[in-house]
């Protein structure tokens, strides 16, 4: 069982109920094979660094997931398949990457405790 | 009888030895104990990065060869999904 963590982009022509749709069916093509998802994140609409397929913003989504390495294999298929993702990354996360991630969401969840808080 | 700098200067060095070592370079990772370069935040690989968006060497950021892949990967993994561009002019 390893760790892995995807990202892709997605384009910012979609409508919101498109996006979660969309976001839906990577989290099923998860947990369907097996893998469980740990953590979730939507980073919204970005600018992009470079125009990717003429397009300068797009929508940033990050998956972090445990599971056997053929997970990834369907993952990235059904990336390839939809057009309206125009960049993936998966990466297979060492144990520093682990405890990172892990430091990295308690601060996050910390940070958005506090927001309400105020 | 050979006086004490006699003996200092018996050894001749064909050019004088240069010192100029101005500030010890030290790996920043070593020093503040980090184990991992993150790809997702584009502020602190841009310490690495020149203007034009490059990966400095090793000799001006003195970073161990260990963190030093470990850097470009990042970087590269960055580029890759535009949060860092691959070329540009006056990034900082």
């Amino acid at each position: 069982m390893n760790n892995y963590e995807t990202v892709f982009i997605a384009t910012p022509v979609l409508s919101d109920q498109q996006l979660e749709e969309l976001i839906g069916k990577f989290r099923g093509v998860i947990t369907e094979n097996g893998g469980q998802i740990v953590n979730e994140e939507a980073w919204g609409l970005k600018k992009l660094a470079y125009p990717i397929q003429k397009k300068t913003t797009g929508y940033y989504f990050l998956l972090e997931f445990t599971g056997e390495g053929s997970i990834v294999e369907t993952l990235e298929t059904q990336y390839r398949r939809d057009e309206r993702v125009i960049r993936f990354l998966t990466f297979r996360q060492d144990k520093y990457a682990v405890e990172y991630s892990e430091k990295r969401r308690n601060k996050l969840a910390n940070k958005s405790a506090e927001k309400k808080e105020e | 009888m050979a006086t004490p700098n006699a003996q200092q200067s018996e050894i001749r060095y064909l050019n004088p030895v240069t010192v100029d070592v101005r500030k010890k370079k030290y790996c920043r990772f070593k020093k503040a104990g980090i184990k991992y370069v993150d790809y997702k935040d584009p502020e602190f690989l841009k310490k690495f990065l020149n203007e034009q968006g490059k990966i400095l060497p090793r000799r001006l950021t003195g970073t161990s060869q260990k963190f030093q892949k470990k850097v470009a990967q990042a970087v590269k993994r960055a580029r890759h999904l535009a949060i860092l561009p691959f070329v540009t002019d006056l990034m900082k």
